[in-house]
């Protein structure tokens, strides 16, 4: 079951909501709206649902409506319509008792902007969401302390705030979100107040830190490349709606409309592409069956320099190239394995295609990607930069 | 005429006649606060002339000397200043100002923070009670003085009432300004944390806008020394009853002499207030 369900979740901002939800139902625009009845539409109508222990990452550029929507999520914006599951129940009918509750106990945020209180200490600012609950100061003080080595400031907790630098300070917000050990966190543009190196960084350590903690993250970003990164799944948003939800590949290889496509054309393919999606299939020589005169005439009817050679079981063996092969002939040799080089460079199927690049760069002859010694594919150079330059010849 | 189709609105008429119901109607209460209030003012200043001035202008000196920072400069200027003062025979009166100055303030705090809160608060508040807080301001502070008397007699209690409607305004302006001031992401930090109301208000809103509160309480107090010599039209004691006979007398040294204690007075109390509005904001 999934731990957070939304439902057909509305924002209008502006005296008349209704108006404008009714002209959302017959299929206007936005645009539309706003100049019809002077309401704006925050978020248009979004259903999604968030497994447990998944980071769901919402995406849009600014004005796509990705903060309000983070932010109906806890309620801190009333929605105008639609209903909230948090483990079934539903948020948006509960009393203000009751969503307080949620608010503590259940949903955490962490803000672009810190939002850390400036007059209280590291260790007092991880207290806060505790000290709301009223929990004894001494189990408090443990709890935030906890939450603050977690992050690595177990050393800072008598600094104020403004003492720490940027990706600090980010990280105090992290530990006191984590300190009232909710389980699902809210995430507003965490990383995009910081500098690139930094938010690398932090990027990598909530990795890390969701490996071990497990919560649910529902994280906000601008940057497609983070979005990649982080997303378990991918929420696009435009103008307010969810245009394609789908895992980072999905939203790659399959974007759902030119808006998604164009959003994709940026990105940074190389962190996102692997092995898989721009290996072709191999020409291949049976070692078992073949020999020099076969190995030639298959490489100049193809045009190639070199081929690969496997096996009756297709495990890779090798190459020959197109020069020992002629010579082979020459010198009257019929056996393959004279003339088998095995300096062949591999990639697996899942080899990202950064790292590619570095392999295939170091080597005159195309890679070879094996599952279990079995020849899978070939990647040659042209492939990688086609794929790097953005119109991969994905599945040939 | 045109302008003269409608007669005379009663205006003056109709604020005599409110005053006067106001003060028989309420009698009990004003009389209860006149008495009660009157003799707490009078025990204080009683209790502030028992302490020896020495001790005292040191007891102020130490203070500044702290809150300053550890400068002596204040301090210097508060032992010169308050023993000048004591050496033109202007003891007495200066406590008795200090009193109306200090219980006119802590009145505008007491009331002042809470409808500062209000306004911070409710929209609605803030549209009903600007205005009032314009005219308050704005309107001559002699005429306060003429319901003072009505409800109070003479004395201190109206002076201090005066000054009350007089120097309350600026607290009340700040408190609101603080709070609609404190950034919106922390405002949404403690929500998002599960805070009540007033958790929100006492943990992020109030300490956030400590800054701007203690200009505003600072301002206040300086209007309710300002309205010392006012006051004094209507028999509250202190330095400022000494301006005021002196006017009346066309004698310019004593005059300028209790003119000099009460700027001495008002560069100690600024500069205390300040000094310590800066220190909580670090």
């Amino acid at each position: 079951m999934p731990i957070i369900e939304v439902e057909n979740l509305t924002k209008v901002f502006g005296r008349h909501p209704k108006q404008a939800i009714e002209l959302l139902d017959q299929g206007k625009s936005k645009e539309e709206i706003l100049q019809e009845t002077g309401q704006t539409v925050g978020v248009n109508r979004a259903s999604f649902s968030v497994e447990e222990g998944e980071i769901f990452v919402i995406m849009g550029l600014s004005g796509s409506g990705k903060s309000t929507l983070v932010r109906l999520l806890n309620r801190i914006i009333e929605p105008t319509q639609g209903n909230i599951y948090v483990n079934g129940e539903n948020l948006s009918e509960m009393d203000k008792k009751a969503l307080r509750e949620v608010r503590r106990k259940k949903m955490s945020m962490v803000f672009q902007k810190f939002a850390l209180f400036p007059n209280r200490t590291i260790l007092e600012n991880a207290e806060f969401g505790l000290e709301i609950q009223k929990v004894p100061k001494e189990e408090r003080q443990e709890k935030a302390t906890k939450a603050l080595e977690l992050v690595g400031l177990g050393s800072y907790l008598e600094q104020k705030p403004e003492q720490l630098s940027g990706g600090m300070q980010q990280r105090v917000g992290l530990a006191r979100a984590l300190a009232n050990d909710p389980e699902v966190l809210l995430m507003d543009e965490a990383f995009s107040a910081l500098d690139p190196l930094i938010r690398k960084d932090m990027q990598d350590e909530l990795i890390d830190l969701q490996s071990t903690m497990q919560k649910t993250i529902i994280f906000i970003t601008h940057d497609l490349n983070e979005a990649l990164k982080m997303g378990d799944r991918i929420a696009l948003m435009r103008d307010g709606s969810i245009v394609q939800i789908g895992t980072p590949e999905e939203i790659l290889v399959n974007p759902a409309n030119d808006y998604v496509e164009k959003f994709v054309e940026d990105v940074d393919r190389s962190k996102v592409l692997t092995a898989e999606h721009i290996m072709k299939r191999p020409e291949t020589i049976n070692i078992e069956k073949h020999g020099p005169r076969v190995a030639l005439e298959r490489m100049s009817k193809e045009g190639i320099s070199s081929i690969l050679v496997v096996d009756s079981k297709r495990i890779l063996q090798g190459y020959v190239t197109a020069d020992d092969a002629s010579q082979a002939i020459k010198d009257d040799i019929k056996d393959l394995q004279e003339i088998l080089r095995t300096d062949i460079p591999k990639a697996m199927k899942d080899t990202p295609m950064n790292e590619i690049f570095d392999i295939i760069n170091g080597s005159p002859i195309p890679v070879a990607v094996v599952e279990n010694d079995r020849l899978v594919g070939i990647i040659v150079r042209g492939a990688v930069i086609a794929a790097l330059a953005g119109n991969s010849g994905v599945n040939e | 005429m045109m302008l003269d189709f409608i007669p005379e609105i009663p205006i003056s008429d109709w604020t005599t006649d409110f005053t006067k119901w106001v003060t028989d109607k309420f009698a009990f209460l004003f009389d209860f606060i006149k008495d009660n209030f009157g003799s707490l003012m009078e025990f204080l200043t009683a209790q502030l002339m028992v302490i020896p001035p020495i001790i005292f202008i040191l007891i102020i000196a130490v203070l500044a000397f702290f809150l300053s920072g550890k400068k002596f400069g204040l301090a210097a200027f508060s032992i010169v200043g308050l023993w000048l003062i004591y050496n033109q025979g202007l003891w007495e009166h200066l406590m008795n100002t200090l009193v109306l100055v200090l219980i006119a303030s802590a009145l505008s705090v007491i009331i002042g923070i809470p409808v500062g809160i209000l306004m911070a608060k409710s929209k609605i508040a803030e549209t009903i009670i600007t205005p009032i807080l314009d005219f308050m301001q704005t309107m001559p502070a002699f005429v306060y003085l003429i319901p003072a008397v009505a409800f109070f007699g003479i004395g201190m209690v109206p002076g201090v009432f005066a000054s009350l409607i007089f120097a309350s305004p600026p607290t009340v302006r700040f408190t609101n300004l603080g709070i609609r001031q404190v950034s919106k992401e922390l405002v949404e930090a403690s929500d998002a944390f599960g805070s009540t109301g007033a958790q929100k208000l006492f943990k992020v809103e109030l300490p956030m806008a400590k800054a701007t509160i203690s200009a505003g309480i600072n301002q206040t107090v300086m209007l309710a020394l300002s309205m010392v010599v006012t006051a004094s039209m209507i028999g509250a004691p202190g330095l400022g009853r000494e301006v005021l006979s002196a006017l009346q007398r066309a004698q310019v040294g004593p005059g300028f002499v209790a003119g000099i204690g009460i700027v001495i007075l008002a560069i100690i109390i600024d500069r205390l207030t300040q000094s310590s509005s800066k220190k909580e904001n670090m």
